[in-house]
């Protein structure tokens, strides 16, 4: 054997790789393996736990009340139907009207009433931009309108506080009741969320210069209140996510007993005309789930019925046809040894 | 001094006959030793004349003269990229070369537009210039790092002749022409001409380590004729005249005009930059290339980029990827221009658009441009949005992924090299996957699978046959090989194993007669060789090491053996040796010196004795020597050492024979006229003196013949039968002899005694092409067997005889480059084993090249040696075998390591990780990206096509930044699918990556519509659920996003292998995180979306969401993959489950696993 001499030069630093769990890959770790019991057991479980959810979810969408009235139409006479936007756009008509509702099955209070729009695009980027959310809050930005074009300013130059397209064309329609010829209090406190009442509308913002030009797109607004009072205004700000949406117009607190009359009489200012929207007005008790719809009850049903559909159909593949997990003779070169692949 | 002074100088005017003799070969190498002896036509070369456009003049001490007409480069160099004013500019240029980053520039431009402006301005650039960002602070270190090492080499300083004086001068100002002066272990400045050396002779000793790597020194010489000249005394006058600067490190010629004489230079007249001066007071040369025109700096552009297969194909997806986003957009579009065109009349009066509500003037201002500008600006906006589909992050990801890789290859204790002290080093960091995809391997031999150091075997000495091997280490007679000098203990550095009754009767020798043989033949491995001894001091003052330096390790190794055995040699120059035997120091003079040809194939020197007499010592190749021993003497023992040579031989060691004779003074002067005849031949020089040489060599009486191992590295037979059983072809092409080439074949269980083997030696193209027909039919013969169906006997033959083609370099002259190419691949392929011999540099790139241009299959070259670069450099994947810094394979190596048994680990443990991580890890970026585009095209569906984006643009652009992406990243780095244990176990496995199974077009498109589902349930569950509600943007925007993000992490989470801490940590630490940011988010009171989270987060309808949709979007990923993987499983899965279920079930207790290898595959 050929060896250096012992020790020729004093010990040099050694560059071997100290040695670490972390640096060797050899990390103590966790390997799950889908075997049949672990992937059977998931389904059953999903399957267990998604059936009686979706079940739950059905019942209770289906317990909640709802009235829809479209009025859009309705509250439309004969005279003025041909012409509807030019009837909703002039001051002179009137635009009150009246229709009546049987209550169907009783209502628990509160209810809610909604409006809901459909066709409208509120999530249009053009109108979802329409917005300077620092002016809502500060007053000292009330002159700062970026983003609001074409309403962001009067012809005098004074700024629109709340500017922006959202705001101008804030709904405008008013709904009263009577059950059996009595009054009912529609109570529209509360409709819009507390964090946008006490951070995102400033208590010392007031409106400004609003809906003064020439052409008025919807509400106006009191300026002696502050913005973070004007839940109507709150609650339209929050642009809606979907094309047809509903919004909260007030609470209900009492019940509605079955075979109740509603007489419901309705201001219809509000312009859908001139893009083919539809104005309803909903009535609907809510519970957990939220309003009235089966989606998702019914998602929950599918997808917990194919689960345990899968779950049985792998019980059978696993009795019919079993592996062996890890059984090296499955290996491709231990299968067919030596030959050409 | 000793009594060595006391000797009369008898050969002094023999040096110069010596010089000459030396110089004429200088071109060759002794031994084998790769093809760098292909340059040996530098001298023949060098007597043509240079024509003038072509050459270099060079006014010798006059640089200003030479600079006049040409500005020669100066000697200051400058690796560095940037300086502080070009940094910026020309780093971004550097990086915008990236054709993604164009296209996210542009896609950051185009939101600047006003009318384009999805994003906010800050927001749209911010992961571009957070990747640029963090890719310039890299280079800016890496320049930084570079502009001090140049600044430190070009300050170092050189003694340079100026005024007839030398004075010290900074390397950056030495100009070509100026007279340098270099002394003992000084770094050479500049490629210079040697004009004189301290040694009286001219010669001249240099270290090459910087440049080549070879450790040993070097002769060169400085030309007799101004060898005698001083520069301080006299102005030296000359013109050198030489070739361009060029890359070529091994040839240099030119001729020099002297005192009216031409002298021819050639590459043993010139030093190289970067080299160093050891064993030599002083030297003084002329420059002639300087700077960036040396060399050593021609040499040092540094490896070519590789690019990984696997990036390759995935910028086909990368494209497929772009059509589906062309797709996307150009549906938005036309989508928007149905809608406008449906509700031309509306416009007029929606909230947002309101056309007549604006005079002509105003209608400009409030950006409606018309049908036809609108559909382009939706398309550029969808554009915007949609631009993530792109995996921006995914080239910066894939870069840190590889950076992390490349941390646990270099820190893997495996491939860590004790013997050199020497980590794996990864130098090229960008295909480091493809180490998981290869097909086959081609090996350099020497210093690659085995260890170039020779180690002396056997001997055979007057027909007597001494193996060391019975003999061992343990007797402990290293002391005894020591000797005194000056009251200093030298020994040689290499302990040698002895055989005992060898040593006994070499002590003996001086007192019998039959120790005359064994004294003789000591004699001759002591000083038939060009060995330099250099003293080494150690620790010990009184002890001092003899280091063998010699080019060829072969002498080395009889030297040291010679040392061994009493015989140590302990000077030269080159007019004497001193050689100390068993104590007594004698002093021999060196007559004459015939070095090694290839021709000849034996090297001879001429001793004169103290008492005058001459001997002759011949060393050889059995063959050459075998022809030029007088058979009339010895008979029987000629018989006797041919019988051992065979034996020898058949073990795979090298075998030298060892001849010698008496001259007689007429012989003697005969051949002394003849010498100095030869050597001061102006033309054909080299073959007068081996004519000369030749004449000499005869009639020898044969002394017997020594046995070198050339030991193979540590495991590498191992190494290269699992290898092979991985299904890795393993080619050897070495520029050995054929002999040594199917020894080492044998030795590295490449061939076994079952192996056809196919030679293709031919010196002609006729017979090569007849070779090779005759090779493919032979070839076909057994899987023409194999083809019969049933036959299962002519098939396991097939397999039980594995065939091996044996080619050598003539061979290839006739065949690389023209038709008979493909008829050799076609062979080759069907090879199991592939042994290339004298091959030249040039030949192994064309072996690889022939392999790359017609397989799409990845090459892997390693190699240790500069005759390897250029195979290193044309194969997929380039591994250099380092040891000593430096090494010119290693500079042009992707990957560089100890020990060629690494490449087991790094292919079949690093490798495998990369690949199946890295290949993954695409796939996932892909799908990642893919999802949160579709979502965000869904619901530009509900939103009249005007592309608004329910999910907040901070969240948007944080999804690929901050949401995804350190889970995808870590899991890249510290996945793995296998233990290391298991992998090596089972090399087929490595097969994976062959087959490509961890990337592939299926995988795409299956991962592909598994992201349209998931998709689908992300956007449709909550629009269902949420519709007809109060739902504002914000609130189903964050309900969009959290799905999105906990949905892809759960989806990675899922294909996670191993669970360790790091990957828990950031799994659910980057779903923790994605929380935290959409809350930070949602706190931003005028942000539109102000609370929205913590509002909807309190309803049930949103968990149920949540739960429903990760529920519904993972199943039938989870059912096709365990049915895959319970029913279709592969290698890899049947592996994991083994590796887990193994110490639970008793597998092998019953049953063995056998392992078969695999078999070739087709011929293409």
């Amino acid at each position: 054997m050929m060896e250096p001499h012992s020790a020729p030069t004093p010990k040099k630093y050694s560059k071997k790789p100290k040695y670490s769990k972390f640096s060797q890959q050899e990390l103590p770790a966790w390997k799950p393996i889908l075997t049949p019991g672990w992937v059977i057991s998931t389904f059953t479980v999903v399957g267990i736990v998604f059936i009686p959810v979706g079940l739950a979810s059905l019942f209770s969408s289906e317990s909640v009340e709802e009235a829809a009235i479209r009025y859009d139409d309705k509250c439309l006479n004969e005279i003025h139907a041909q012409n509807a936007v030019a009837f909703i756009k002039s001051d002179m008509t009137n635009k009150t009207c009246t229709t009546s509702w049987t209550v169907e099955r009783k209502m628990q209070g509160p209810i809610f009433i909604y409006y809901q729009l459909d066709n409208y695009y509120q999530n249009h980027r053009r109108y979802v931009k329409s917005r300077n959310d620092k002016q809502l809050v500060n007053p000292a930005s009330e002159g700062d309108t970026t983003n609001c074009y074409p309403q962001d300013k009067t012809n005098g130059s004074m700024p629109i506080v709340p500017c922006g397209l959202i705001a101008w064309s804030l709904f405008n329609d008013t709904y009263k009741f009577w059950v059996n010829t009595k009054s009912l209090t529609v109570n529209k406190k509360d409709i819009s969320w507390g964090s946008d009442r006490s951070h995102k509308f400033g208590s010392k913002v007031y409106p400004k210069n609003f809906q003064l030009g020439g052409l008025v797109g919807g509400a106006k607004l009191d300026e002696n209140i502050p913005l973070n009072q004007q839940e109507d205004l709150i609650v339209w700000m929050r642009t809606a996510a979907l094309p047809s949406f509903r919004k909260l117009y007030g609470k209900i607190e009492t019940n509605l007993e079955v075979n109740d009359s509603v007489e419901i009489v309705i201001e219809n200012n509000y312009n859908t005309y001139e893009f083919g929207g539809n104005k309803r007005l909903i009535l609907s008790t809510a519970t957990w789930i939220g309003g009235k719809n089966p989606f998702l009850g019914m998602a929950y049903l599918f997808v917990g019925g194919v689960s345990l559909l899968c779950a049985i159909v792998f019980i059978l593949l696993y009795v019919i046809k079993p592996r062996p997990l890890g059984d090296p003779s499955y290996l491709s070169w231990n299968k067919n040894p030596g030959i050409l692949k | 001094m000793d009594q060595v002074e006391n000797f009369p100088n008898f050969s002094s005017s023999m040096n110069n006959s010596s010089r000459n003799s030396t110089f004429g070969h200088s071109g060759s190498k002794p031994v084998s030793y790769g093809s760098k002896g292909a340059d040996s036509g530098a001298l023949s070369m060098s007597q043509k004349e240079i024509s003038d456009e072509d050459a270099r003049l060079v006014y010798v001490d006059d640089p200003e003269r030479t600079n006049e007409r040409f500005e020669f480069s100066g000697n200051s160099i400058r690796t560095s990229k940037y300086s502080i004013i070009t940094f910026l500019p020309r780093n971004l240029f550097e990086q915008f070369h990236r054709v993604a980053y164009i296209y996210f520039l542009i896609i950051a431009i185009l939101n600047q537009l006003p009318q384009l402006a999805v994003f906010g301005r800050g927001v749209s650039i911010l992961p571009l210039a957070f990747v640029l960002f963090v890719t310039a602070v890299k280079d800016a270190f890496e320049d930084w790092r570079r502009h001090k090492s140049d600044k430190v080499e070009n300050n170092r300083i050189a003694s340079v002749m100026v005024d007839g004086q030398f004075q010290g001068k900074k390397w950056k100002d030495v100009k070509v022409g100026e007279i340098v002066k270099i002394a003992a272990n000084e770094t050479i400045p500049c490629d210079i001409v040697l004009l004189s050396t301290s040694d009286p002779t001219g010669v001249a000793y240099v270290q090459t380590t910087n440049l080549d790597g070879e450790s040993n020194l070097k002769t060169r010489y400085a030309k007799q004729e101004t060898q005698a000249k001083v520069p301080e005394k006299e102005r030296f006058i000359g013109l050198i005249k030489c070739e361009k600067p060029n890359r070529n490190i091994y040839g240099f010629q030119g001729n020099m005009e002297v005192d009216g004489k031409r002298l021819s230079l050639g590459s043993s007249n010139i030093v190289l930059r970067g080299c160093e001066l050891k064993n030599t007071n002083w030297a003084v040369g002329v420059v002639v290339y300087c700077g960036h025109e040396t060399k050593a700096m021609l040499n040092n552009s540094g490896a070519p980029s590789k690019r990984s297969q696997l990036e390759t194909h995935m910028n086909l997806e990368i494209i497929m990827l772009s059509v589906f986003l062309v797709a996307l957009c150009s549906v938005t579009s036309v989508c928007a221009a149905i809608w406008l065109k449906s509700h031309k009349n509306e416009l007029d009066l929606m909230p947002y658009y309101r056309k007549l509500d604006f005079s002509e003037g105003e209608m400009e201002s409030y950006q409606y441009y018309g049908w036809g500008l609108e559909i382009l600006f939706t398309f550029l906006k969808s554009v915007i949005v949609f631009q993530v589909m792109i995996p921006i992050s995914l080239y910066i990801s894939m870069e840190l992924v590889r950076v992390g890789q490349a941390y646990f290859m270099i820190r893997d204790s495996r491939m860590y090299d004790a013997a050199t002290n020497s980590r794996f080093q990864c130098r090229a960091l960008n295909i480091n996957e493809d180490l998981g995809q290869i097909k086959y391997v081609f090996s350099d031999k020497t210093g690659t699978l085995t260890e170039n150091k020779m180690e002396f075997q056997c001997a055979s000495i007057w027909g007597v046959d001494y193996s060391s091997t019975e003999a061992s280490l343990e007797h402990g007679h290293q002391a005894e090989c020591s000797a005194q000098v000056d009251g200093k203990v030298l020994k040689p550095k290499m302990k040698v194993k002895v055989n005992q009754k060898l040593l006994q009767l070499s002590k003996n020798s001086f007192r019998n007669v039959e120790g005359k043989q064994i004294y003789d033949f000591f004699l001759a491995l002591a000083a038939c060789n060009t060995i330099v001894p250099l003293v080494v001091d150690t620790s010990d003052p009184t002890v001092k090491l003899i280091d063998y330096q010699g080019e060829s390790p072969d002498e080395q190794a009889l030297a040291y053996a010679a040392a061994a055995y009493g015989f140590m040699l302990i000077e030269r120059t080159s007019g004497h040796i001193v050689i100390d035997i068993h104590g007594k120091r004698q002093r021999f003079n060196v007559l004459g010196l015939h070095e090694f040809d290839s021709d000849r194939k034996r090297m001879s020197v001429i001793l004169g004795y103290t008492d005058n007499s001459v001997k002759l010592f011949v060393k050889g190749a059995d063959t050459s020597m075998l022809s030029v021993i007088d058979k009339s003497l010895n008979a029987e023992i000629l018989r006797a050492t041919e019988t051992h040579l065979h034996s020898y031989s058949s073990l795979g060691l090298r075998t030298l024979v060892i001849g010698m004779r008496d001259l007689s003074v007429s012989e003697f002067d005969q051949w002394h006229f003849a010498f100095e005849a030869a050597s001061t031949a102006l033309l054909g020089r080299a073959a007068l003196l081996r004519k000369v040489a030749s004449n000499v060599e005869n009639n020898l009486c044969i002394l017997g013949a020594t046995a070198i191992e050339d030991k193979l590295q540590k495991g590498v037979p191992e190494s290269i039968e699992s290898l092979r059983t991985a299904g890795i072809k393993v080619w050897v092409l070495t520029g050995d002899k054929q002999e040594t080439a199917i020894s080492i074949g044998y030795s590295s269980k490449l061939l076994t005694n079952s192996t056809t083997q196919i030679i293709i030696n031919s010196n002609n193209r006729e017979s090569c092409r007849r070779h090779l027909q005759n090779a493919l039919v032979k070839s076909r013969q057994p899987l023409a067997a194999s083809a019969v169906p049933n036959n299962f006997e002519g098939f396991s033959d097939a397999i039980a005889t594995p065939i091996a083609l044996i080619i050598d370099g003539t061979s290839l002259v006739y065949i690389l480059d023209s038709e008979l190419e493909e008829e050799l691949f076609e062979l080759a392929s069907r090879c199991s084993v592939v042994l290339c011999c004298r091959v030249a540099p040039l030949q192994k790139a064309g072996i690889v090249a022939l392999v790359k241009k017609r397989t799409a299959d990845m090459t892997l070259a390693i190699g240790d040696g500069a005759n390897d670069v250029s195979m290193i450099q044309m194969a997929d994947v380039g591994v250099g075998i380092s040891g000593q810094e430096g090494r010119q394979a290693v500079m042009a190596s992707d990957f560089a390591m100890g020990q060629f048994r690494f490449l087991v680990p790094l292919l079949f443990i690093h490798g495998h990780w990369n690949y199946q991580r890295l290949g993954y890890m695409i796939i996932y970026n892909f799908y990642r990206n893919a999802i949160i585009v579709l979502v965000l095209f869904w619901y530009v569906l509900f939103t009249a096509y005007t592309v608004t984006t329910a999910i907040n643009e901070w969240s948007s652009m944080l999804y690929s930044i901050i949401y995804t992406a350190f889970p995808t990243i870590v899991v890249g780095i510290l996945d793995k699918d296998l233990s290391k244990r298991i992998l090596l176990k089972y090399p087929q496995l490595y097969g994976a990556g062959q087959r490509r199974e961890a990337y592939n077009k299926k995988l795409f498109w299956v991962t592909m519509a598994d992201t349209f589902w998931q998709s689908i349930v992300v956007f449709f569950v909550p629009l269902f659920a949420y519709w007809g509600s109060t739902v504002d943007i914000s609130s189903i925007g964050d309900l969009w996003t959290l799905s999105v993000v906990i949905l892809v992490n759960l989806h990675l989470a899922m294909d996670i292998i191993r669970w360790n801490w790091v990957i828990h940590a950031v799994i659910w630490g980057s779903i923790v995180a994605t929380v935290i940011c959409v809350m930070i988010i949602d706190a931003i009171p005028t942000f539109s979306g102000y609370w929205a989270i913590f509002n909807t987060a309190a309803t049930g309808l949103f968990w149920l969401c949540l739960l429903g949709i990760l529920i519904a979007a993972l199943l039938p990923r989870f059912a096709v993959k365990y049915i895959y993987q319970y029913y279709y499983p592969s290698d890899i899965q049947i592996s994991r489950e083994a590796e887990k279920f193994a110490n639970q079930r008793v597998i092998g207790g019953n049953r063995q696993i056998e392992m078969y290898p695999i078999p070739d595959g087709p011929p293409r």
